[in-house]
């Protein structure tokens, strides 16, 4: 058995969790066993995890599991590996998948292998090819252990659903917790977003060092809105105060895959671009011909910004207009 | 309150990376190296609750003999004290490096008096385990939160703030407690001259810990395939509108 973790944020289930649960099932598949899914809390989505091919779905719940306590999680889902056995348990990369599987692995005395890109299994140990440097680096290990405890890579893989989908069994499970287990629990939750984020935005239009002030923002945020988008930014940017750090995209801000990714006076430092090299469009606009992102872009404007995005955003509104 | 602030020692962020010949570690000959990211906001957000706290901050790492630089430029900017576990230079397995910190810890506490707050990175910049703090939490039976980027400490408790994509979750931990933090938490102190003199007069304090070992084994390190990219120049804005309606982002 191969057992994925869902991790959610309340009811919403994290987007790339299926990605895990594709590249569990191609595990699974391999090794002629089956899928099973885990989920902690109330109201799990069991028709739309089951278009992935899992058997049966392990719902664990608790009176004291109604927002999210890390380590609680840990322990849960350690005492159903426990008792199930899987060869696996795989979790997306994102924050949470990674925090509960650490504690996991602490749980256990196991090792946790982070950010996944490929497994190939042995009889003993199996091979894994991970990634280091936010990806801009590939280590490939041996892990030996009891129970494989591993994380994949957000957006390494694209979701796909089975071939053949399976009316997923649900199976209860009632972990038993004590007061140590729930001290890190989520009391309260801000929100400061509604509808689209960084993270999910179909289009993002960012800005580097070229864009200069807070202020040269602002025609970048007159193209996202135009796109249905989001503005971000460089590395460079937050540390210089232009941005919240929230905005940052890289590896150490929001690892983002959008459908168009807009750079904007953004050289391409390697902390960058594993941050947005998953995007299936990228345009740069630059006034160097050389700089990194350019050259792997897959369309480039060459130009200063601060003429190009305001003539794009003159572009746009002059064809509506002339609808 | 007694802070702790774990840190790695990498390379700078955005060096270029290159792989020694046996390809199981980076040439380092030509690299600077840095306190990972994540890490150099812990040891800023360690002083800023000892300052407001009148408080001490110690500063540990796991590493080569040379990370004793990256001791020191924590030291440069209002850390008090220095722990180094010396390696032999490979990076260790993240039980390996869990098991040394907590043990140190134990070590530290048991003569100097206990920690109010471990703090660590979220992850480190290169080898990226997400798990060293929460395995040292574990084992000193403590409660952990990860990625946090707020923390408003009180004499028994801190409240923490961690982003979500849609706002930020609040967790309240009481002491002693670890905490894993990520950059953005606050902005780094850049070191004053006095800190840098200051700096160099506190001695380091060597502390040997043994290899644990996992069943996580490094083979070696490999480059991604190159992404061949042919970029297609466009020429103005109406060429880049043009795409924009192909991909179907800007409706008419």
């Amino acid at each position: 058995m191969i057992l994925v973790l869902v991790t959610h944020d309340g009811s919403a289930v994290e987007e790339t969790v299926f990605q895990a649960l594709t590249f569990a099932r191609d595990l699974a598949s391999g090794l002629d066993t089956d899928l099973h899914a885990a989920w902690v809390g109330e109201t799990p989505d069991v028709e739309r995890l089951g278009l992935y091919g899992i058997a049966s779905l392990h719902h664990i719940s608790h009176g004291d599991l109604d927002d999210y306590a890390p380590q609680a999680w840990g322990e849960a889902l350690s005492q159903l590996v426990t008792g199930l056995s899987p060869e696996a348990v795989v979790a997306i990369g994102s924050d949470r998948g990674n925090e509960v599987m650490a504690h996991v692995g602490a749980i256990l005395g196991e090792p946790m292998v982070a950010n996944v890109r490929e497994v190939t299994p042995g009889d003993g140990a199996w091979e894994i090819t991970r990634t280091r440097w936010g990806g801009s680096l590939l280590e490939e290990t041996t892990l030996e252990a009891g129970v494989k405890l591993m994380t994949l890579t957000e957006h390494a893989i694209e979701a796909a659903a089975a071939a053949t989908p399976i009316e997923a069994s649900m199976v209860p499970f009632s972990p038993d917790l004590d007061d140590a287990d729930l001290v890190a629990k989520v009391v309260d939750r801000v929100t400061t977003s509604g509808g689209i984020t960084l993270a999910t935005a179909p289009v993002v239009v960012s800005g580097g060092r070229g864009v200069g002030s807070p202020e040269g923002f602002e025609p970048l945020e007159d193209l996202a809105a135009l796109l249905g988008g989001v503005v971000g930014c460089s590395r460079v940017v937050t540390n210089n105060g232009w941005r919240p750090h929230s905005d940052q995209v890289g590896q150490t801000g929001t690892v983002v895959a959008p459908d168009l990714y807009i750079a904007c006076g953004i050289s391409g430092a390697i902390q960058h671009w594993v941050g947005m090299m998953a995007s299936k469009t990228i345009l740069a606009i630059n006034t160097d011909a050389e700089a990194p992102m350019v050259t792997k872009a897959d369309y480039a404007v060459l130009g200063d910004l601060k003429d190009v995005v305001p003539a794009i955003v003159a572009e746009i509104e002059k064809r509506r207009g002339g609808d | 309150m007694r802070v702790l602030v774990c840190v790695k020692r990498v390379p700078a962020p955005g060096a270029r990376i290159v792989l020694s010949e046996d390809a199981r570690s980076i040439d380092t000959s030509l690299l600077s190296f840095a306190v990972s990211p994540h890490e150099e906001c812990a040891v800023e957000e360690g002083v800023r609750i000892a300052e407001a706290t009148t408080g001490s901050v110690t500063v540990l790492t796991l590493g080569p003999p040379e990370a004793e630089e990256q001791l020191r430029s924590a030291l440069a900017v209002g850390a008090h004290e220095a722990v180094l576990i010396p390696t032999e230079g490979e990076d260790w397995d993240p039980i390996s490096t869990a098991s040394a910190i907590a043990d140190a810890i134990a070590g530290l506490e048991s003569s100097d008096g206990g920690f109010d707050l471990v703090l660590f990175g979220n992850e480190s910049a290169d080898s990226g385990g997400y798990q060293v703090g929460i395995r040292v939490a574990h084992t000193l039976g403590r409660p952990v939160v990860a990625g946090i980027k707020g923390i408003d400490a009180s004499d028994d408790e801190v409240e923490l703030r961690r982003d979500t994509t849609t706002g930020s979750e609040v967790y309240r931990l009481p002491l002693p407690a670890v905490v894993t933090v990520k950059e953005g938490i606050n902005l780094p102190r850049y070191p004053t001259l006095k800190g840098r003199l200051n700096a160099k007069k506190v001695e380091v304090k060597r502390v040997i810990e043994a290899r644990a070992g996992s069943g996580q084994t490094m083979v070696r390190l490999k480059t991604p395939a190159q992404e061949v990219s042919e970029t297609t120049i466009l020429e103005d804005a109406s060429a880049v509108v043009d795409l924009l309606e192909e991909l179907q982002v800007v409706g008419r």
